[in-house]
């Protein structure tokens, strides 16, 4: 039944009560949609074509951007590392620092923003419009768990991916940083990556692969999860890929200081 | 048999189903008419499964629904199919993958016998050879009849149909009745169609219902509706303004 309007001196405590909830409900369906999705990811029957659809959708179709902007961090990197070592006379290490600075925390974050830009958003827009239209709908009653064929993949895909596109990420990074300092300011080869083998080490590279790998859970739980709750029409769909952009960016920032902060 | 029983659904203050009561007789097609905004589809949501009530039952051959969840509910979500206003057809998906996907993915069906029945149900709504296409590259009206080939080619017990003629023309309008009714008259299946389309939608109905403001308000064969003496069946037949509309 209807509830029946209050007092007007008690809606200001009915407007912040209902905002709390709002947010508690919303948390807890946040939390929720994961928990579901990630037991759609370990029982059977495993959707091994939607997961190569996802892979293909979120990782090989975003390789172009990954490398473009790979190529020109580790040259920006190359060229303003390489202008301040030369002040010190220590441009030897030239090679380690830019290596450093992509394993350790730009290339994670940098490509799991990109990412985030080219795939994540075009996975709420088409959840969304799924939703919109009924399609998602149409599993449920087929009796077909729709997180079994459009979110648990997604997860999936995004938990392999996203360490593979910042690995190719660094080492875009890392050539375009050669590029800049042995191609462009004459820095010996033999010194930019000689210098690196002896000050990157494996827990270099985990600090890389564990932020990637949570940054690829991060961004899909996020934008299937706006997707799958989108508002009503087009303008819905528009505000919920903007949310999952800027959610997941937000969230990707804030916890790889978490990450940082744990795996020194 | 469906039966539903004191089904009342809010949304915030706003009650949209008040104490919804109504009886579909099995092999029957019942048609649910009612105002656009009057609580139809959100009916129809419930009869499915994708809403849950906040009072009343809705019995399935005398399982209450309304209390099952999960796989329990998919159970009983076996029997059905379900034609949506928009058709939901996936776009991904050509019309043939469209109407094989709840055979391959729900009944397991082999290949061989997959091919022959996707073909077999595309021929009954008069689409041979669309298989191939997607549903953007086709018109309102095909959407439309992919979407009940989908409902229909795993041969449900009950049928459900949200409005499957809006949009369309009026010749398309009677194209999509009759095929509902012949392929009822062959199936033999409970169908329950939420519709806005007077009188055209009454030569296929063994019964109609009449939802206003949450409740239904008259039920019974066509002929008796449409002679209806209760003046919100008549004013809705005849299609005359409703004043309260515009306070």
């Amino acid at each position: 039944m209807p509830e029946p309007p209050l007092a007007p001196a008690l809606r200001p405590f009915e407007a912040v009560g209902g905002w709390t909830i709002g947010i508690v409900d919303s948390l807890g369906r946040f939390g929720t949609f994961l928990a579901e999705a990630v037991g759609a990811l370990v029982t059977p029957p495993f959707k091994l074509r939607a997961f190569l659809d996802r892979i293909n959708f979120i990782g090989y179709r975003s390789l172009l951007i990954i490398f473009l902007t790979g190529a020109f961090t580790g040259m920006v990197l190359g060229l303003q590392i390489y202008l301040t070592l030369v002040r010190f006379g220590s441009e030897a290490f030239l090679g380690p620092a830019v290596a450093l600075s992509l394993i350790r925390e730009l290339g994670p974050v940098l490509a799991a923003l990109m990412v985030t830009g080219r795939a994540g958003s075009a996975l709420t827009a088409e959840l969304g419009i799924m939703r919109i239209t009924e399609q998602i709908d149409a599993f449920t009653v087929m009796a077909l768990s729709p997180m079994r064929y459009l979110v648990a993949p997604s997860i999936l895909a995004g938990l392999v991916t996203f360490p593979l596109m910042t690995a190719l990420f660094d080492v875009v990074g890392i050539f375009g940083g050669y590029l800049v300092g042995v191609k462009l300011f004459g820095l010996s080869e033999g010194t930019y990556f000689g210098e690196m083998q002896t000050f990157v080490d494996l827990g270099d590279i985990m600090v890389g692969f564990w932020k990637s790998l949570s940054f690829g859970v991060i961004v899909t739980w996020v934008c299937t999860y706006k997707g799958f709750n989108v508002g009503h029409g087009a303008e819905g769909v528009a505000r919920a890929t903007t949310q999952a952009v800027v959610t997941s960016s937000v969230l990707i920032l804030v916890w790889d200081y978490f990450m940082g902060s744990i795996l020194q | 048999m469906i039966k539903v029983e004191g089904l009342t659904k809010s949304f915030g203050r706003q009650a949209v189903l008040r104490e919804l009561s109504l009886e579909v007789a099995t092999g029957t097609i019942t048609i649910v008419i009612g105002r656009s905004g009057g609580g139809k589809s959100v009916f129809l949501k419930h009869l499915v499964g994708l809403m849950q009530p906040d009072a009343g039952r809705i019995l399935v051959d005398g399982v209450d629904i309304s209390r099952l969840r999960g796989r329990a509910l998919d159970e009983i979500r076996r029997a059905y199919g379900v034609v949506f206003q928009g058709g939901a057809l996936f776009d991904s998906m050509t019309c043939y993958d469209n109407v094989a996907f709840p055979l391959r993915e729900k009944l397991r069906t082999p290949p061989e016998e997959l091919t022959k029945r996707v073909e077999a149900a595309l021929g009954q709504v008069g689409l041979e050879g669309v298989g191939a296409k997607y549903p953007a590259e086709i018109s309102g009206g095909m959407r439309k009849r992919v979407a009940i080939a989908r409902a229909l080619v795993t041969e449900p017990e009950i049928v459900f149909f949200d409005e499957p003629t809006t949009g369309l023309d009026p010749v398309l309008v009677n194209t999509i009745h009759h095929l509902i009714l012949n392929l009822h008259r062959r199936a033999r299946f409970t169908a329950v169609v939420v519709s806005h389309e007077i009188p055209e939608i009454f030569e296929i109905a063994d019964t109609v219902a009449m939802l206003h403001e949450g409740r239904i308000v008259e039920v019974g064969p066509p002929a008796a509706i449409q002679g209806s003496t209760n003046p919100i069946v008549r004013r809705f037949i005849k299609g005359e303004p409703d004043n309260s509309e515009e306070r």
